[in-house]
């Protein structure tokens, strides 16, 4: 059983992550990773809806027939959206004020469906959780990295206007990487976010390729006596 | 009947998306009922520290309750009154201009005689890094119309440099800055047409004109 949450924490936060493996949800990815901080947020808002979207649908999952079952998670979801959106404006108004825009991108962030269709849709409640929370960390992951090098390249600031999102004891977080940087406005616009997913998508493929690499090295030498 | 046989009859699809979007739309009118006094409490926090920012001075009055509703250049401008002892002191009221990438939103703040006493920004989606100078957390800018009036600078200078005025623009952004200009100046043009009804203070405090 606990290999099972192993495999799947591994599967999502990086062999399969939704954005540097699926390349899901770009429409999010790209719209908000212009800071860290933003990524954080947008990150940690889709978790909670994936958490609860893939539970839920889990727990129905045999009511459910499959001709509907579209629409009906598609409703769930943009539900659960919308309470998330009710929710962050009635009690942490001023992150509201930086993300309120991007709450509703997280309907059409297609990753959110996806994970209850190949897998929320045929597994018990407790490991759909469990995939809901690892993809959405995952995701976290991937926005706040690809934020971090945006800002840190576009601005020379990480983790700017923190505070707003975690409270005031986070202010600590927020580092000006570079004194008087004057700004490299193609990493904040709209380009930097295609540029930087790119670059990271390639470096994770080459992680990858190089972990496989010594995975083989390090087998051969095992292999060897049961051949001979 | 078993589940699974139920499951496929057209009646059931129909239940249950009937169903679904009853217990969805109940949760929504739920939450829209539990967050509803906090949504507003915090959108009345915000517009009373906007406040605080474009007004100087001391009032006694809450201004959020204390408004007139006029016809302005584009459509309807709620104006908050600004008293002390009873005497309508200063005025705020949102002015809108056309910017690069839409409307730009700001809110005003006038003085009895005319005189502007702060402009802020408070909605626009200019380009980062080059139009949103016009936000007071990103450049000075925004701060050179306090104390100006219409005829000072006289009215066919309030523009931008390029266009003959006095006022900065941006390297790089014309557009943005020259919209957040004439809707300024759109505002103070409104007090003037209207000056005698806004500062005619005798309207019931409690803003019995306003919803």
């Amino acid at each position: 059983m606990s290999n099972q949450y192993a495999r799947i924490s591994r599967e999502s936060l990086w062999d399969n992550n939704i954005v540097f493996a699926q390349i899901l949800g770009m429409c999010p990815t790209m719209a908000v990773t212009s800071s860290a901080t933003n990524g954080l947020g947008m990150g940690l808002a889709t978790t909670a809806v994936l958490l609860a979207s893939n539970m839920i649908i889990s727990a129905i999952r045999n009511i459910v027939s499959e001709e509907v079952r579209i629409p009906v998670y598609i409703v769930i979801i943009a539900t659960l959206v919308t309470l998330v959106d009710v929710s962050i404006n009635a009690w942490a108004h001023d992150l509201y004020k930086v993300l309120g825009l991007y709450i509703a991108l997280i309907v059409a962030n297609c990753a959110v469906l996806g994970r209850a269709e190949a897998f929320a849709a045929k597994n018990p409640v407790l490991p759909s959780g469990m995939d809901g929370l690892m993809m959405g960390l995952g995701f976290t992951f991937a926005l706040t990295t690809i934020g971090a090098v945006r800002e840190i390249i576009g601005a020379g600031t990480l983790f700017a206007d923190a505070h707003l999102l975690l409270g005031q004891a986070f202010s600590f977080m927020e580092l000006k990487i570079i004194p008087d940087y004057k700004g490299f406005l193609l990493m904040i616009l709209p380009p930097g976010g295609f540029l930087v997913l790119g670059f990271l998508i390639a470096a994770k493929r080459v992680i990858d390729r190089n972990r496989a690499q010594r995975a083989v090295v390090a087998a051969t030498p095992a292999a060897e006596p049961v051949a001979s | 009947m078993k589940l699974e046989q139920l499951r496929g009859s057209l009646a059931y699809q129909g239940f249950l998306l009937g169903g679904t979007a009853l217990l969805t739309t109940a949760a929504l009118a739920l939450a829209a009922r539990a967050t509803d006094a906090d949504i507003h409490a915090a959108e009345a926090r915000d517009m009373k520290q906007s406040f605080a920012v474009v007004l100087t001075g001391q009032y006694d009055n809450d201004l959020l309750k204390d408004t007139l509703t006029l016809n302005g250049p584009n459509g309807e401008v709620t104006v908050y009154r600004a008293r002390k002892a009873g005497q309508v002191e200063a005025l705020v009221y949102k002015v809108s201009g056309n910017g690069y990438a839409g409307a730009v939103d700001c809110i005003m703040g006038i003085d009895r005689t005319g005189k502007i006493t702060g402009v802020r920004v408070i909605k626009h989606r200019e380009t980062p890094g080059l139009g949103d100078k016009i936000e007071a957390a990103k450049s000075r800018w925004i701060f050179a119309f306090e104390g100006k009036y219409l005829g000072d600078p006289p009215a066919d200078k309030w523009g931008v440099k390029k266009d003959g005025g006095v006022f900065d623009q941006f390297a790089g952004a014309t557009i943005t800055p020259r919209g957040v200009v004439k809707a300024v100046k759109g505002g103070l043009e409104f007090f003037e047409k209207n000056r005698a009804q806004l500062l005619d203070g005798s309207a019931p405090l409690g803003g019995a004109t306003h919803e």
